[in-house]
C-alpha cells in the first residue's frame, strides 16, 4: 500500500557526515576491534552467512518453517512498515487536537485507528515534547522499539553506547545527535523494561501553519520520534 | 544455579560513539534479515515466549562482543538446541538428522500479516487491588534476582515515584522461568536523575522505567 511506504534516502536530520564513519557488515556499533579475535572480517562473515544457511535449512525441512512466510516477513519490515507510519501519526495529532487527546487517553487504539498495531506494539504509549520538556526513548535491556509506528530498530538504539548512556547523560547523547538543548529544558527518559511502547511526538515547528497533514509528515524524522533528533524547519525539508 | 545476565547495560561507562542512520537503512549483511525472519517464525511455534527468548540471549557468555544479529542467531540456536529441536550435528551437516519433534503451530506465508497485527498483548483481567497509588513514594528492590528479569541494575535501592498504572500484566520474570504468566500490576515508576546519579549528571533529568509489582516496596 502506497500510503504506507517509506522513502529510505529522505532523512533530513540525517548529518552526512557521519555516514562515512558506519561500518557495515557488523552492524552492532560496539567500536571495538574484531580482528585479533576471530580473524578478517570477511572469513567471520561467510562463516556466519554459513551458519544461518544451514540452519534455515534444517528448520525449513523439519517443517519448522514455511520459507514463503520468511519471505513476507522480511518484506514486512524491510519496505512496508517504518517511521513514515509514526509520522503519521505525529502529523495528525499536529492538525486534529481530538485526535492527541485521543492519543494522550489511549495511544493503542488511536494509533491504530490508522492502521498501525501489533507486534512489538500492543501497548503503546505517546509522550509530548513541550517548550519546557523533552523526552528521549531507550531500552537499556536489550531493545524494545515501536515496530508497528517506527519499524525496526536503527543500529545505534540497539548499540552498547546509546544503552549504557542515554539513562545517565542524556544531554550528552542528544549532543552527539546534534540536538543542543538549553538547560532550563527538562529531559525524560523512558526506559522501556516492560510491554509499554514509547512514541515521541515532538513539538510542531515554527512556520508549518499553512502545511497540510503530508507536508507536515515529511517533517518528523524517526529520531525525532525516539527523542534523539527534532522535527525538520519547514525550509530543511523543502530543498 | 547462577544466572548471569550481560545485558543490564543502562548507566554503565561504555564507551564508543553512537552513529547516527538513514531512516531505512534496516539491515547490515544479508543473513540479517533472515535471523529476524527466523526467529519470529520459529518464535510464532509457540515452542517458547519472548520472556525466554530475551533470557537466552542475554545470557550468551560473548553478549558483548556480539552484533545484534549475531545475539539473536546464537539465542534462538540455543533455545531449538535446549528443547531438542535441533541439534549442533545438523547445523554442521546443513541439513536435518533427526526425527523432527512437533511443534505447537506452523507460521504460514498467507498468515504472517494477521498474526503480526494481533501481536501478544501482555496485559491480562485485573484479578487483585493495586499495592500502589499514583504519587506514591516507592523504593526498587536490590540484590540479584537468580533468574531472568527487568529490574535495571541502575534503579535497585532507588527510590522514586508512581506516575502511572497499566493494569496487570504477564510477569516477565516468572514466563521467562517457565512457571506460567503469574500477571502482576505494571507501574511507571519516575527516579530523579539526582538521586540515581548525584547532583551533577542528573540536572534537570528524570528517568522512568516500567515495574512490575513485585520490584517495588513502599518508601515510608
Amino acid at each position: 500500500m502506497a500510503t504506507d511506504a517509506y522513502d529510505p534516502s529522505h532523512d533530513p536530520s540525517h548529518d552526512p557526515s557521519h555516514e562515512h564513519e558506519h561500518e557495515h557488515g557488523h552492524g552492532h556499533g560496539h567500536g571495538h576491534v574484531h580482528g585479533s579475535e576471530h580473524g578478517d572480517e570477511h572469513s567471520e562473515l561467510s562463516e556466519t552467512e554459513l551458519r544461518v544457511r544451514a540452519l534455515e535449512s534444517v528448520l525449513t525441512q523439519k517443517g519448522y518453517v514455511d520459507p514463503a512466510a520468511l519471505d513476507v516477513l522480511i518484506d514486512t519490515y524491510q519496505t512496508r512498515v517504518g517511521p513514515r507510519n509514526g509520522a503519521r501519526v505525529v502529523a495528525r495529532s499536529w492538525v486534529d487536537p481530538a485526535y492527541r487527546e485521543w492519543l494522550r487517553c489511549d495511544a493503542t487504539a488511536a494509533i491504530a485507528s490508522l492502521g498501525y498495531a501489533g507486534r512489538q506494539g500492543e501497548h503503546m504509549q505517546a509522550v509530548e515534547n513541550t517548550p519546557s520538556l523533552h523526552n528521549l526513548v531507550v531500552c537499556t535491556l536489550c531493545s524494545c522499539y515501536p515496530w508497528p509506528v517506527l519499524g525496526l530498530p536503527p543500529t545505534w538504539y540497539k548499540s552498547a553506547p546509546y544503552r549504557s548512556r542515554a539513562v545517565k547523560d542524556p544531554r550528552g547523547v542528544l549532543a552527539e545527535f546534534g540536538v543542543r538543548l538549553p538547560d532550563h529544558i527538562r529531559i525524560r527518559v523512558w526506559d522501556s523494561t516492560a510491554e509499554l511502547r514509547y512514541l515521541v511526538i515532538p513539538e510542531r515547528p515554527a512556520g508549518t501553519e499553512r502545511f497540510d497533514e503530508a507536508a507536515l509528515a515529511a517533517l518528523v524524522t524517526r529520531d525525532s520520534m525516539i527523542g534523539t533528533g527534532l522535527a525538520c524547519a519547514p525550509a530543511a525539508a523543502s530543498r | 544455579m547462577s544466572y548471569l545476565s550481560h545485558a543490564d547495560l543502562g548507566g554503565r561507562n561504555l564507551a564508543g560513539p553512537i552513529k547516527a542512520e538513514v531512516e531505512g537503512e534496516v539491515f547490515h549483511a544479508p543473513w540479517e534479515p533472515r535471523v529476524l525472519a527466523l526467529t519470529l517464525a520459529m518464535g510464532a511455534t509457540g515452542s517458547w515466549n519472548i520472556d525466554m527468548s530475551r533470557a537466552a540471549r542475554e545470557t550468551l557468555p560473548d553478549y558483548a562482543e556480539l552484533g545484534y544479529y549475531e545475539i539473536w542467531l546464537r539465542g534462538l540456536v540455543e533455545l531449538l538446541k535446549a528443547r531438542s529441536l535441533v541439534g549442533e550435528d545438523e547445523l554442521a551437516a546443513g541439513s536435518a538428522l533427526h526425527r523432527a519433534p512437533a511443534v505447537q503451530r506452523l507460521l504460514l506465508a498467507d498468515r504472517v500479516g494477521e498474526v503480526l497485527a494481533a501481536g501478544a498483548p501482555t496485559q491480562r483481567a485485573t484479578t487483585a487491588p493495586a499495592a500502589f497509588v499514583v504519587g506514591q513514594r516507592v523504593r526498587a528492590r536490590a540484590g540479584h534476582a537468580p533468574h531472568h528479569t527487568r529490574l535495571p541494575g541502575y534503579v535497585q535501592g532507588k527510590a522514586g515515584v508512581i506516575e502511572r498504572l497499566h493494569g496487570m500484566h504477564v510477569f516477565a520474570d516468572a514466563n521467562a522461568q517457565g512457571l506460567g504468566e503469574q500477571p502482576q500490576w505494571l507501574y511507571t515508576v519516575v527516579f530523579d536523575g539526582a538521586a540515581l546519579w548525584g547532583d551533577a549528571a542528573g540536572a534537570g533529568v528524570a528517568v522512568s522505567v516500567d515495574a512490575w509489582q513485585p520490584y517495588l516496596e513502599a518508601d515510608p
